[in-house]
């Protein structure tokens, strides 16, 4: 139990921790002088320094790591030296958006990434062309696909807008078809392709021959025998392709003018916003570290093995 | 089974095993194609009909024709010079990434195994750190440190990627630890350092490429990625990504013709390292 709550407590909290000061040291040590931004060029000197002093700029950067730190903690993400709001009212309405756009993407990539996995696991016809497909679909970055399907859809065909967010539910939705798509290609393949694999070894083993020796129908041994065993490899790579879905919004974002934290972050880094940087760094940083400790204690619960061999993550 | 997996180790029927002869024949040709490529890149003056920067007002934003074959750019540079020359920036950077973090991965990976202990365990919660940042954003943070360009980022995502190769080596390290051929090594007296790199790695070079050769792959996505979103390589240096983004105007007013031509490059590149990597991965397991 002690061991279990080293696993899944401590040592993603160390990760967090360490996290938070490879992101704090980054932002420290960006070139030229914050400041700047709030005085502009012609501010005295004693004007920099009562500034400095006031935003607390001119302490240790431990101690301003520190103060950072307990204040995210508490929620406090600091003011946007550029806008001049707090972080989290640029971040609360922004987040939506991007969580819909990994929402909608998500969807896309389980249903179909699974689906197309299952039939090249099954069909031995179809599975050299499902394969040939997913190797050419996770060489698709986000920002190819963005580009192509608007040059095909938005622009040639006219079916969806360009760019934008769209009003109401129908609205967003229609303008994140193509963005969901575009961030979806490349994790359909990925899924696809595990669970391929997963599913074809699941196909050959005997346990499954046994079934059919049974006289069980296809779709009951395809249900009980063969997807139970490969759900955990599976639900592992879809786990990790949804988490990793928010790094690509960066791009995506980008690419159809979406006003999300991903694109905020671009912009953000081009404007020198620091605690704009840190905040989205943090909250990209803290997913990932809450996915992959759940799908840890998710692979726990799903298969008693791992509760004999207490493996570890790095090997 | 057990018989089957023995006789596809004789190499004379592996080879006239069909499915194994077609998946080499896929793997020969992606190697070619990364050849190709890597040829462009170095040949790139020697074979481009214009100056990647020459501006031409009279030839904006043209469609493909007999003098430019992929057409023009919103600036009236031809696509097809820009595209070749891009191959130099576009695939400089993920080169390097692809030596340091081989190079860093491996190293970490065999010192864990032989030193273990304490050493393994630091590595191990400095990997897991490293695990905790998607690469690309590790990426955005070098330039927000150092800035845009190239240098930052290579660095970067080469210390990004240690972990995942690091990871690969040292399971295979680790197997071939208890091999009897490493207690041979000791029984003879070689130092350490001679038993890992002329005995250990000698036998899992195979891997090392194949990992290599997939990370040339992820990194050179990360890496246009970069560029499109303005935090790379900046204008009005020729490189994919940045050409992907830089179409994007055009492509609205329907000339597509840079962003595609550039995105094929990536893709096509990508599809080849990876096809490459995949089979080379597949042979280095089968023969361990």
């Amino acid at each position: 139990m002690l061991s279990q709550a080293r696993r899944w407590i401590l040592s993603p909290l160390l990760t967090l921790l360490a996290a938070s000061f490879v992101l704090y040291t980054a932002v420290w040590l960006q070139p030229g002088n914050p400041l700047t931004l709030i005085l502009g060029t012609r501010a005295s000197p004693a004007q920099y320094r009562y500034m400095a002093n006031k935003l607390g700029l001119d302490r240790p950067m431990p101690v301003r790591y520190w103060d950072w730190l307990v204040a995210a903690v508490h929620g406090n993400f600091g003011t946007s030296l550029v806008y001049k709001q707090s972080v989290a009212s640029l971040i609360g309405p922004r987040i939506l958006t991007t969580l819909l756009l990994i929402a909608y993407a998500s969807v896309i990539i389980l249903v179909v990434g699974v689906a197309l996995g299952i039939l090249g696991g099954m069909s031995p016809r179809l599975a050299p062309v499902i394969a040939g497909l997913n190797g050419l679909g996770v060489a698709i970055p986000g920002f190819v696909a963005a580009e192509m399907l608007t040059a095909l859809f938005a622009v040639r065909l006219g079916w969806f807008p360009v760019l934008g967010t769209g009003q109401g539910l129908a609205g967003r939705l229609q303008h994140l078809t193509l963005p969901a798509f575009a961030l979806a290609i490349a994790s359909i393949s990925y899924v696809s392709q595990i669970t391929r694999a997963a599913v074809s070894a699941e196909e050959q083993s005997p346990h499954v021959d046994t079934a059919r020796g049974r006289g069980l129908s296809g779709p009951r041994i395809l249900r009980r025998h063969v997807l139970r065993n490969a759900a955990m490899p599976i639900m592992t790579v879809s786990a990790l392709t949804v988490a990793s879905l928010l790094a690509g919004t960066l791009v995506v974002e980008y690419a159809f003018g979406l006003g999300g934290i991903g694109s905020l972050l671009d912009q953000s880094v081009s404007d020198k916003d620091s605690n704009v940087v840190l905040a989205i760094g943090l909250i990209l940083v803290l997913v990932f570290v809450i996915t992959t400790t759940a799908l840890d204690v998710l692979q726990y619960l799903m298969d008693p093995r791992l509760r004999l061999k207490g493996a570890t993550k790095w090997h | 089974m057990a018989l089957t997996t023995r006789v596809a180790r004789i190499p004379a029927l592996r080879r006239a095993d069909s499915p194994r002869a077609k998946a080499d024949l896929i793997a020969v040709t992606a190697g070619c194609v990364c050849v190709a490529l890597l040829a462009v890149a170095i040949l790139a003056p020697l074979i481009v009909p214009y100056q990647p920067d020459a501006i031409d007002a009279s030839a904006i934003n043209q469609g493909p024709s007999a003098a430019h074959l992929l057409g023009t750019d919103s600036l009236g540079r031809d696509i097809l010079s820009r595209v070749l020359y891009g191959a130099r920036l576009s695939l400089l950077g993920p080169a390097l990434v692809t030596v340091l973090s081989t190079t860093l991965g491996t190293a970490v990976a065999i010192a864990g195994t032989w030193i273990g202990g304490a050493f393994d365990r630091v590595m191990a919660r400095f990997m897991d750190t490293l695990f905790a940042f998607p690469g690309l954003l590790f990426a955005v943070l070098a330039v927000v440190a150092f800035g845009t360009g190239l240098t930052a980022p290579v660095i970067a995502l080469s210390i990004a990627y240690t972990p995942y190769i690091a990871r690969v080596i040292r399971a295979a390290s680790l197997h071939q630890r208890q091999l009897p051929y490493i207690e041979a090594c000791q029984l003879l007296g070689f130092s350490s350092w001679r038993t890992a790199t002329h005995h250990l790695l000698r036998n899992v070079r195979l891997l090392i490429v194949a990992q290599a050769t997939l990370a040339f792959g992820y990194s050179l996505l990360d890496l246009a990625g970069l560029s499109f979103i303005g935090l790379g390589v900046q204008p009005p240096a020729a490189e994919w990504g940045l050409m992907v983004s830089e179409g994007d105007s055009a492509l609205l007013n329907g000339y597509p013709y840079e962003s595609l031509a550039a995105g094929a490059a990536i893709v096509i590149t990508v599809v080849a390292f990876n096809v490459l990597g995949e089979r080379l991965t597949a042979r280095s397991q089968g023969r361990q």
